[in-house]
């Protein structure tokens, strides 16, 4: 039986394979970029607010800091007690165009060993975790070059 | 520059340190409430004052203990017995007890109370803190443990990669700063850690959240701390000829655009549209004390600052201005910030020593500093101490600074 594909955030992310996009909204009057997206009011003080329109993100950044996570993080993170605890890494990334950094988790398979401040990485489709109806899917940061 | 005796050359004016106390650090298994009143009756001993005289109290909240710890002021109130003190309660993560100072010195400094207790404690869960349970999307922290499994270990890791590609620190700079903390730690009949650690014992230690290891990230404690603050007039009527002074109280927010990854957000703000501050958030939480209290780095004899880990502690010498950006590990090296040292960080043994009980501790840093100004600290005082800083950051956007004199 297929699982229903659904994000584990509304309206974080859209698309797929090279279409992907993590989705924020952008201030008509001061130009601010928001993710997680401000959906009511513009947060910079010196901006009078104006409406906030939905925008899709630069696809590709570089690395502002990596590290990873060597123990089992805790509820509500969803990890399968029965297995093995399986590290892995989370990147920063710095999106030149928007001027924001944007945590991730990396790909499955990229550790910090394939890390490096400065490297750059795109933004792909990803599976958080599965159930037995779903698949929560998210977004991963994957160094550009490197095919799943 | 020099410091007027009377009280008298602060921005907003003084308040005194009549009293410090606390309940030692551990994993003791009780109550947070056992735990502050145990530091608000020592608070009130080291003062010379009864309970009863006291005219408002101020506790610095817990997340944990549910409802009484919400309204912390007033459980410690009814546990210390009901004596119709003004109450108050106030939260600010890992900032409370800077909230809470400076809630009672605003009481002072305003006229509604003359003397006024602070207390704060916690007794902390087993692990990773984790956020409050059910499904709530609108809720950062819990966005962060959802969507990323990111623990406050993972964000410790981030800025201390970040240090070491952009300032060229390594992960034996950080483990230094455990060395020193943990032998100032053993040093303090308070903290819960009190045996020196080596600089092997840190790099044999499991990676947590890479490049950090466990020794390198603080535990999770119980314990408590406690202050009885009190007008200049008062202390000088109770006979307090000479105390402790509180100068400046910082608990500033960040200003737009915030461009550091702070926990527990899952991006930074941008700053396509608008220019970053000329200061990152934690340099304007200490800058912000620094000018209310009339005072600069140079004129500091210690700080107390947050090491939730040794990495962090570097960033804290940049930030409080003790070096130039990018100098906090060259300065650890040259033992400036050891006991002994120029500028002594952490002499209490710091959160590397203590590990974390959230609402006491950035009180527990201000009682560190009155001993050490009192020249009451024991083996580990720093000699002539005159003026010290205490830094912190609460999650959420919340400054922590004290400044205090003798
Ligand atoms: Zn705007």
């Amino acid at each position: 039986m297929s699982r229903t594909r659904t994000p584990v955030v509304d309206g974080w992310f859209t698309g797929a394979g090279d279409g992907f996009r993590l989705l924020g909204t952008r201030c008509t009057a001061c130009g601010s970029v928001f993710f997680p997206r401000e959906e009511t009011h513009c947060r910079n003080p010196g901006c009078a607010g104006g409406a906030l329109d939905e925008v899709p993100l630069s696809r590709r950044g570089r690395v502002w800091s990596f590290t990873d996570s060597r123990y089992r993080p805790p509820s509500p993170y969803v990890s399968d007690p029965e297995l093995p605890w399986e590290p892995y890494a989370l990147i920063a990334v710095e999106l030149e165009a928007e001027r924001i950094v944007v945590l991730g988790q990396a790909a499955p398979g990229v550790t910090v060993a394939d890390l490096a401040v400065g490297m750059e990485v795109e933004v792909v489709p990803g599976v958080l975790h599965e159930d037995a109806e779903t698949a929560w899917t998210t977004w991963h940061w994957r160094p550009t070059g490197v095919r799943a | 520059m020099a410091l007027a005796a009377d009280g008298g050359a602060g921005v907003t004016g003084e308040v005194a340190v009549l009293g410090a106390g606390m309940h030692p650090w551990g994993k003791w298994g009780r109550g947070f409430v056992e735990y502050g009143v145990a530091a608000a009756r020592a608070a009130l001993a080291d003062a010379g004052l009864e309970w009863r005289e006291i005219g408002s109290i101020v506790g610095a909240a817990t997340v944990r203990g549910g409802y009484p710890g919400y309204v912390s002021g007033a459980t410690f109130a009814k546990a210390l017995g009901w004596q119709g003190a003004r109450v108050t309660s106030v939260y600010a993560a890992c900032a409370s007890g800077a909230q809470a100072v400076g809630t009672a010195r605003a009481q002072i400094l305003s006229g509604l109370a003359d003397v006024v207790l602070v207390v704060g404690a916690d007794a902390a869960p087993k692990g990773f803190f984790r956020p409050a349970g059910g499904e709530r999307p609108d809720d950062p922290d819990w966005l962060r443990f959802r969507v990323l499994g990111a623990t406050n270990p993972t964000y410790f890791g981030l800025y201390a990669r970040r240090r070491i590609a952009v300032h060229g620190d390594s992960p034996a700079d950080f483990a230094q700063v455990k060395v020193k903390n943990a032998a100032a730690g053993a040093l303090n009949p308070n903290a819960r850690y009190r045996t020196r650690v080596s600089a092997e014992e840190v790099a044999a230690s499991p990676v947590v959240a890479d490049p950090l290891r466990l020794l390198d990230i603080c535990a999770t404690s119980d314990g408590g701390a406690a202050l009885v603050l009190s007008s200049m007039d008062f202390a000088r009527r109770h006979g307090a000829a000479r105390p402790v002074r509180i100068r400046a109280v910082s608990t500033v927010t960040p200003r737009f655009p915030n461009t550091v990854l702070d926990l527990p957000d899952i991006a930074t703000d941008s700053w396509a549209a608008v220019a970053p501050p000329d200061a990152t958030f934690r340099a304007s939480i200490a800058r912000a004390a620094y000018e209310e209290a009339g005072i600069g780095p140079e004129d500091l004899s210690l700080a107390e600052v947050y090491d939730l880990s040794t990495a962090l502690e570097l960033q804290w010498y940049e930030d409080l201005g003790l070096c130039g950006e990018g100098e906090g590990a060259k300065l650890l090296r040259e033992g400036t910030t050891s006991l002994g040292g120029r500028i002594p960080v952490n002499a209490s043994g710091g959160l590397a020593s203590f590990g974390e009980a959230v609402p006491a501790q950035a009180i527990a840093q201000v009682c560190e500093l009155t001993w050490q100004l009192r020249e009451r600290a024991g083996d580990r005082q720093v000699a002539g101490a005159r003026v010290g800083i205490t830094a912190n950051q609460g999650l959420f956007g919340h400054g922590s600074s004290v400044i205090a004199v003798r």
